[in-house]
């Protein structure tokens, strides 16, 4: 049997939401009841897909135009949302694949299932993607989401906000989350967001306002990093690690 | 000093626009969804077809799941190889049945695993997306020296990562949720 090694550091769960959260009722049927199974990674996880360039539209990180009829633009106010990928040990990642989706700016998401009363708007598609330059750096354009009421509770609303889907290096780092608003009193309220035990963990999906990179009489900026599971640094630190 | 790993947050039940808008018709925005294609005309190693639903603890089948999956190739090597091969796939289950399928190749051991397929689970419901891994039910005598499954996976659990051979070339690949059969996930 082969020794393995483990090129991932393992994952720190405290931040983490468990399986089973009550309050956000369909994680109920669908939490695994049994414990995860534990292991070093192996040369599954540690690889990944890798993207180029290549497969990005020229608008495809720009959400208030890859829909538009030509001429027309998105409805919403204009806002930037950018910012850096990282590991844990402080790293840019490069080449990692930002995909995004979002509801417009009535909180209506382009989707069959979607019957909230607020309209669609011809002119968002509510999706986009990118990919990190050298130094793991991200930027979309896009308009800020609204929040809607979603069946859960009697009376449960959806904080504005933006999902992400990042592919790192390792299929190990593979991360989905939502980047919430600095203000958005929505926040605290929400049963998605409180499956996360942590409350420094919250703090950091709320993209604070950035004045520094908001582009004047055009767009606002809200800045936004994502931290990925570190990676050992080279082959001599590799160590099984929690065995 | 080590950072936090940013927290992850469910995919919800619209996750469909982002990655796989053509699936779910949408054709207006990405030429073809990532992950659709897994294996070019010249690619090396046998042909599969692997299908199968993700069930919840009521037995009913997730419709709205997205499944990606990441292999090696015929050889046990990762990554793209230059004939169309890519080694990751992305598909969504059907908003009827919930069947999920990709087309690829049969991947070659690697090291010292028997082939396996490394399967990433997100769904509505699911606050992290879950990391499983299918077997074939034809590599017994590799898989009980695997590492992985002989080592880690407790004897009476490892058929729940076993996929089933339901004709030449087909395999199939439950995974359930909860309850008796429930799927190993792994911590990785």
């Amino acid at each position: 049997m082969t020794d393995l090694k483990g090129g991932m550091i393992p994952r720190d769960w405290r931040h983490q939401p468990p399986a089973f959260t009550p309050d956000y009722k369909s994680s109920r049927l669908r939490s695994p009841k049994l414990p995860k199974l534990s292991m070093p990674s192996t040369p599954s996880e540690d690889s990944g897909p890798v993207f180029t360039r290549e497969i990005l539209g020229p608008l495809d990180d720009d959400l208030t135009l890859n829909h538009a009829a030509p001429g027309e633009m998105a409805i919403g106010p204009r806002i930037i949302v950018h910012g850096q990928v990282k590991d844990e040990m402080g790293r840019g990642v490069p080449g990692a694949l930002l995909e995004i989706w979002q509801a417009n700016a009535g909180g209506r998401y382009r989707h069959k299932n979607d019957g909230y009363l607020a309209p669609l708007d011809p002119n968002f598609g509510g999706c986009g993607r990118a990919i990190t330059d050298d130094e793991g750096g991200y930027r979309f354009h896009t308009v800020l989401p609204g929040p809607y009421p979603w069946p859960n509770g009697a009376n449960d609303w959806r904080p504005a906000h933006i999902h992400f889907s990042v592919f790192g290096q390792s299929f190990a780092q593979r991360l989905v989350t939502q980047m919430y608003f600095e203000g958005d009193p929505l926040i605290w309220r929400c049963p998605i967001v409180a499956t996360i035990p942590d409350r420094a963990a919250i703090e950091r999906l709320i993209a604070p306002l950035d004045m520094a990179a908001t582009v004047p009489f055009d767009a606002r900026a809200y800045r936004f990093d994502l931290l990925l599971r570190g990676r050992h640094a080279s082959p001599f630190e590799n160590r099984p690690e929690g065995l | 000093m080590k950072l936090h790993e940013t927290a992850s947050q469910t995919v919800g039940p619209y996750v469909h626009i982002g990655c796989m808008p053509n699936a779910i018709g949408l054709h207006d925005v990405y030429p073809e969804d990532l992950g659709a294609r897994m294996r070019g005309e010249s690619t090396e190693g046998q042909k599969i077809t692997i299908e199968g639903i993700i069930r919840d603890g009521a037995g009913a089948p997730l419709t709205d799941a997205l499944v990606e999956i990441w292999q090696a190739d015929a050889r046990g090597r990762y990554g793209a190889d230059g004939s169309g091969f890519t080694g990751w796939g992305r598909a969504a289950a059907d908003a009827q049945s919930g069947v999920w399928r990709f087309e690829t190749i049969k991947p070659g051991a690697v090291e010292a695993m028997a082939p396996h397929i490394t399967f990433w689970i997100a769904a509505r419901g699911i606050n992290m997306a879950l990391h499983t891994r299918m077997y074939f039910p034809e590599d017994e005598t590799l898989q009980a020296s695997d590492p992985v499954l002989a080592g880690f996976v407790p004897a009476p659990r490892r058929n729940t990562l076993i996929a089933q051979k339901t004709a030449d070339f087909m395999y199939q690949f439950n995974i359930h949720l909860q309850g008796s059969e429930e799927t190993v996930f792994f911590d990785v």
